[in-house]
């Protein structure tokens, strides 16, 4: 049903934009979900609650929110700077923020594993102080998911504080509030669902993160596996009911993350469109 | 955020924060972004000429690197074409058109961007592996997709898929279209409205989508790892070689076949500030034109 009768092109372009989403994404996807429906419940459920999935899916969804929690702490104080204090060299450092998603994760895995391996730059000298590995342990997981969730916490909030209305804030001042209380009841709640979503998206990309996680992981089953890896373990041993039915779960997971960031995102706009 | 309400209790009764929360959030965030990412890509470097240039030249010119730095170039070659002509005739029917299901298409489109990039090319296996739905046909007429290069090409167009779609279908519907309708209604055919009119508007927008798009494809590496295979000289894209060559302890190598990915990222990041500039600019001179 075309909007306008005039306008040219629906047909050939919705035919194959269908035609290409059905090849690329949709029959291969679901070639996941007929996998699995050949697999008896039993089956199934055997292979979900064998001790090194359900290993590997604590390490992963715990280390991606600690990861996730700690890229918005930083997130919020990277968009609260670039946005409110001038400084020198600031539009440098603006772009260099997307540096996680511009960077192959390959490189940033074996760079982190680098920097952070016992006698790496900062590995050695968080040993040295704190008598802590962090490279081949689970810590070693959360910093690279650090490392890739930070942009997605810096982009999200960034506009927001940017469009903030310092109206509100002059107003909550004059009408006697100090800073904390202008920043919790004033900033804080209109900055919320745009930290939520950061949150969201640092949180699912972490989740599915496999070449910046691996190098530095260590990857011991049981201790620091990541579900990605154990899906590629299980494929490499011809195990391929095993790698889909942990496929079908992570697929129907980011399905959910999905579903909610959209929530967020649409949550995010309407508090902007009252702003 | 504790640290933050915290130091703003420091002064009350103002609008401004205190100088010394200031440089404190200052430094912090220098600290963050130094230490984040500054000091990874410095160590690219460092480790790269760890032996010297001598060594890191050899590293870029063995037959294994050159062969890899041709198969991600031919990767990207093929899928960025692919992916924006998708991504033209998606934004065209979804920003232009109403019909029912359209809630549907926009959630299918972005769904690559949030499987996990192993999945991506698990999926694959299952309808070209030998195990898979064609496997068995496929060997028969001895074509190989899987752990050969057609598996990697694939892989690389799922998960670039939103990539140019996302850019324009809100650039699209920003726009509007009165100039189109304007063109069309003037006597100009659906082509010449399309070169003339539609494209010029998007440009900025395009290139854009198109840039990030071919940063993902040369340097994807959980899909393609899953369908290649790793046989060196054949299906090791540059990604996978700096793979391999690390878990063989050639550090050297891999860094620097890791330098020119990260060259490729930083060129990636200026192009891609020069693209907001100008889309930012396009848009206020819009605007000044449309009062």
């Amino acid at each position: 049903m075309p909007q306008s009768h005039i306008m040219p092109g629906f047909r050939p372009a919705i035919s194959f934009t269908l035609v290409y989403l059905s090849l690329i994404v949709l029959i291969p996807l679901s070639a996941m979900l007929l996998k699995t429906f050949q697999l008896s419940w039993d089956e199934f459920w055997a292979i979900l609650t064998n001790q090194r999935v359900i290993a590997s899916f604590r390490v992963t969804f715990v280390s991606a929110l600690s990861a996730a929690a700690v890229a918005g702490i930083f997130g919020f104080i990277i968009a609260w700077t670039l946005v409110r204090y001038p400084f020198p060299g600031k539009r440098l450092f603006d772009a260099l923020i997307d540096l996680p998603f511009a960077l192959p994760t390959a490189v940033a895995g074996i760079v982190l594993a680098t920097i952070y391996q016992p006698n790496g730059v900062i590995g050695k000298l968080v040993l040295a102080v704190f008598g802590v590995q962090i490279a081949y342990k689970p810590l070693g997981i959360v910093f690279a998911m650090i490392f890739i969730g930070l942009p997605f916490v810096v982009r999200t909030i960034e506009p927001v504080l940017q469009e903030f209305d310092t109206a509100m804030e002059e107003a909550a001042a004059s009408l006697g509030a100090n800073r904390l209380q202008t920043f919790i009841k004033v900033i804080l709640p209109n900055i919320l669902p745009a930290a939520l979503t950061g949150f969201a998206l640092a949180f699912a990309r972490a989740v599915g993160e496999y070449g910046s996680v691996i190098f530095i992981a260590g990857n011991m089953p049981y201790i620091s596996e990541i579900v990605p890896l154990l899906i590629i373990t299980k494929l490499e041993q011809y195990d391929y009911a095993g790698a889909t039915a942990i496929g079908l779960v992570m697929l129907i997971l980011s399905f959910i993350l999905l579903l909610l960031i959209n929530l967020l995102q649409g949550w995010l706009r309407r508090r902007n469109g009252q702003l | 955020m504790k640290i933050t309400a915290a130091a703003h209790a420091h002064k009350p009764l103002s609008l401004s924060d205190p100088d010394g929360f200031k440089y404190l959030l200052i430094t912090l965030t220098l600290a963050i972004i130094g230490l984040f990412l500054v000091l990874p890509l410095a160590t690219v470097l460092t480790e790269a000429f760890a032996k010297g240039w001598l060594t890191y030249r050899d590293s870029l010119t063995h037959p294994d690197t050159l062969a890899a730095i041709r198969l991600t170039l031919l990767t990207a070659l093929i899928t960025v074409p692919l992916t924006t002509m998708f991504g033209v005739c998606a934004a065209w029917a979804i920003a232009r058109f109403e019909f029912s299901g359209k809630n549907v298409l926009l959630t299918l489109i972005d769904l690559p961007f949030s499987v996990s990039p192993v999945i991506a090319g698990l999926i694959y296996v299952l309808v070209f592996g030998a195990q898979g739905w064609f496997g068995t046909w496929l060997s028969d007429h001895d074509i190989k997709i899987i752990f050969a290069v057609p598996g990697i090409i694939l892989a690389t167009l799922f998960v670039t898929f939103p990539f140019v779609a996302r850019e324009l279908i809100p650039l699209l519907q920003e726009i509007g279209h009165e100039e189109e309708e304007a063109a069309l209604s003037l006597g100009a055919g659906s082509w010449k409205m399309f070169f003339k009119i539609t494209l010029p508007n998007i440009k900025w927008g395009l290139l854009y989508g198109v840039l990030l798009c071919n940063a993902r494809a040369m340097g994807e590496f959980g899909a393609v790892s899953v369908v290649s295979g790793h046989i060196r000289g054949l299906t090791n894209t540059l990604p996978l070689h700096v793979e391999v060559t690390y878990n063989e302890y050639d550090f050297v190598g891999s860094f620097a076949g890791a330098s020119l990915l990260a060259g490729l990222a930083v060129v990636t990041l200026v192009i891609k500030t020069f693209l907001e500039w100008r889309q930012a600019q396009d848009l206020k001179s819009a605007r000044v034109a449309s009062e």
